[in-house]
């Protein structure tokens, strides 16, 4: 199994032929291959035991196709470090369509320690897709510390497309200036011994900065989930909603700890969150058409984490 | 003999009594409708004829084609071809109406779009939505409908089909009723609506658990025209002249 059968995989290999569409392609810390669109510069350095990866985008540039980062791991054991450096100039615009492909591990390391800076009233949103083997041999530590500038936006969503969990630890940090938007989604189904946690801490620090957590998190068998969200408000008229729901079932174990945190009167931050099992009515209702429990409940939670 | 019969049905619920030894028989391909004040206990027999959690440890015996049906979970009584369409509907974040629609679906039955078009809903502008909060209440209430038009059931019981729904649109839930009649489905409505009563040929009045009155629609509407007033020991109506002693 190469690169090109992961890209397949990933069904990323017609965007990667594209000449408008950018991309890079590392496999665990090789650049295999690389497209530039006017406006985004890319550099790569490959070192011991680690890739260094900067992305600009050149102030006022819009970047209209998404760009695809796919980070591959073709053997079952392996250790991959990214250090990324991505500064997003004022006004510009950008779509991150990044792809971690691991279909084979059984021991796999990959971790990702990036400093993202949006700068004035710019825009980047960030989709992390995951395939990953059906053993669950796989740690994931995807971490980043973000800054938006004023009137900045950051989204991003990350989502399991297949395979198992394996151990998986979220963390991000997050600061939002004045008339910023910051919104992060996981979306994760953990089964057999998969262990998740998801850390997210945002500080709404400018006037009018907005902030949404959404952690929408599934886990059956003997996984395991922890999700810590956190916002803290501190300017006038900021806003803010930490949103987490967590389903389990069999053995699962599931912990939401939803902190809001707010100092000045004029901030205003809301929390929900909600663990167990799938709602009962939720539940019997498809079960009155027809359906038996575990096809109602793998409907159900398939549209929570859809 | 009905087609699904309800012996001597008690259910209890932490010590209270919500049915009281209720007696009745669904005709087959009939439309019933099912009336009584708030509380007099519609909706928990139709939970507990669907044998949904909480209300399945009844006393006396509920019967469909003959056999006892007292024993099955909701999805086996529902495989029987008896289904419920709630009140107050379920949501569900981020499942699409296509999806929850397929669900339900019988094969050869009719598609999803038609059974949309038959409530009123658009299924270009439908079918992607979730069924979720942001749908309106008549238009969940309308997307109930639809799931049980696609299911082709047997036995359907619609509790207040028409709670929420505008009057224009009123008339789509009429002919998704008759819809479901020519299907050869026997319907019971739950209801609070002269016009929707008036859609069955069998009534039966509730209150305080117990059936008070039955027989057919026309002897049983008086209840709503003001010749009934509930009476003041138990919340239990009465009609003019009986032995409660209303006028
Ligand atoms: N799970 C329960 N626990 C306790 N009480 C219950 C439960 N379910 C129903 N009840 C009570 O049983 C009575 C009958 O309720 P039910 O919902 O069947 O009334 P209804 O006739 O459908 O009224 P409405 O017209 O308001 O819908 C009510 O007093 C209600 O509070
Ligand atoms: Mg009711």
């Amino acid at each position: 199994m190469d690169m090109n059968n992961l890209l397949e995989m990933a069904g990323v290999n017609g965007a990667l032929q594209d000449p408008d569409t950018a991309h890079l392609a590392i496999d665990v810390h090789r650049v295999m291959s690389k497209n530039l669109v006017p406006g985004l510069q890319v550099e790569t350095e490959e070192a011991e035991g680690v890739i260094r990866v900067r992305i600009r985008v050149e102030e006022g540039a819009h970047i209209h196709r998404p760009v695809h980062l796919c980070f591959g791991i073709t053997h079952q054991q392996a250790q991959q470090l990214i250090d990324m450096d991505v500064e997003v100039g004022r006004k510009a615009r950008i779509e991150v369509l990044s792809h971690c492909i691991f279909p084979r591990a059984t021991d796999v390391r990959h971790q990702m320690q990036a400093r993202i800076h949006v700068g004035e009233d710019a825009s980047y949103r960030y989709l992390e897709k995951h395939i990953h083997s059906d053993r669950g041999g796989l740690a994931v530590y995807p971490s980043a510390q973000v800054e938006l500038e004023r009137g900045a936006r950051f989204s991003t969503d990350f989502e399991l497309v297949r395979g198992r969990v394996g151990t998986l630890a979220i963390d991000y940090v997050l600061t939002g200036r004045y008339h910023s938007i910051l919104e992060m989604v996981s979306r994760v189904n953990g089964r057999g011994d998969d262990d998740i946690s998801i850390r997210e801490v945002g500080y709404l620090v400018g006037e009018h900065a907005r902030g949404a957590l959404t952690s929408r998190v599934a886990v059956r068998d003997r996984a395991q989930a922890q999700v810590y969200n956190k916002l803290r408000a501190t300017a006038p008229h900021a806003r803010g909603h930490v949103d987490c729901k967590e389903i389990i079932q069999d053995d699962g174990k599931a912990t939401a700890i939803p902190i809001v945190e707010v100092v000045h009167p004029l901030a205003h931050v809301t929390h929900e969150a909600a663990i167990g099992s799938v709602d009962t009515k939720q539940l019997e209702t498809l079960m009155a058409r027809g359906l038996d429990e575990d096809q109602a409940t793998e409907l159900i939670i398939e549209g929570l984490l859809s | 003999m009905g087609i699904l019969e309800v012996s001597n049905l008690h259910l209890t619920i932490n010590g209270t009594r919500i049915l009281n030894d209720v007696t009745l028989d669904f005709w087959e391909g009939h439309v019933h409708a099912v009336v009584g004040p708030n509380g007099a206990g519609k909706s928990t027999l139709a939970a507990a004829i669907m044998g949904l959690e909480g209300y399945r440890d009844v006393e006396g015996d509920i019967r469909f084609e003959g056999q006892s049906i007292t024993g099955l979970s909701v999805d086996q009584r529902a495989k029987k071809g008896i289904t419920l369409a709630w009140q107050e509907p379920a949501r569900y974040e981020g499942l699409s109406v296509a999806k929850f629609l397929g669900a339900a679906a019988a094969d050869g039955g009719i598609t999803a779009e038609e059974a949309l078009e038959q409530v009123g809903l658009s299924p270009a502008r439908y079918l992607h939505r979730a069924v979720d909060k942001s749908l309106s209440g008549g238009e969940r209430k309308k997307l109930e409908l639809a799931s049980i038009l696609v299911m082709e059931p047997r036995f359907v019981m619609l509790d207040e089909p028409d709670s929420g729904i505008d009057v224009a649109s009123l008339h789509k839930i009429f002919e998704g009723i008759q819809s479901l009649r020519k299907q050869g489905a026997t319907v019971v409505l739950i209801t609070h609506s002269i016009t929707v009563m008036k859609q069955a040929e069998h009534a039966f009045l509730f209150c305080g658990g117990r059936l008070i009155d039955k027989g057919r629609t026309p002897s049983i509407l008086p209840y709503f025209e003001g010749e009934c007033l509930p009476c003041d020991h138990q919340n239990v109506p009465t009609r003019g002249g009986d032995e409660h002693g209303h006028e």
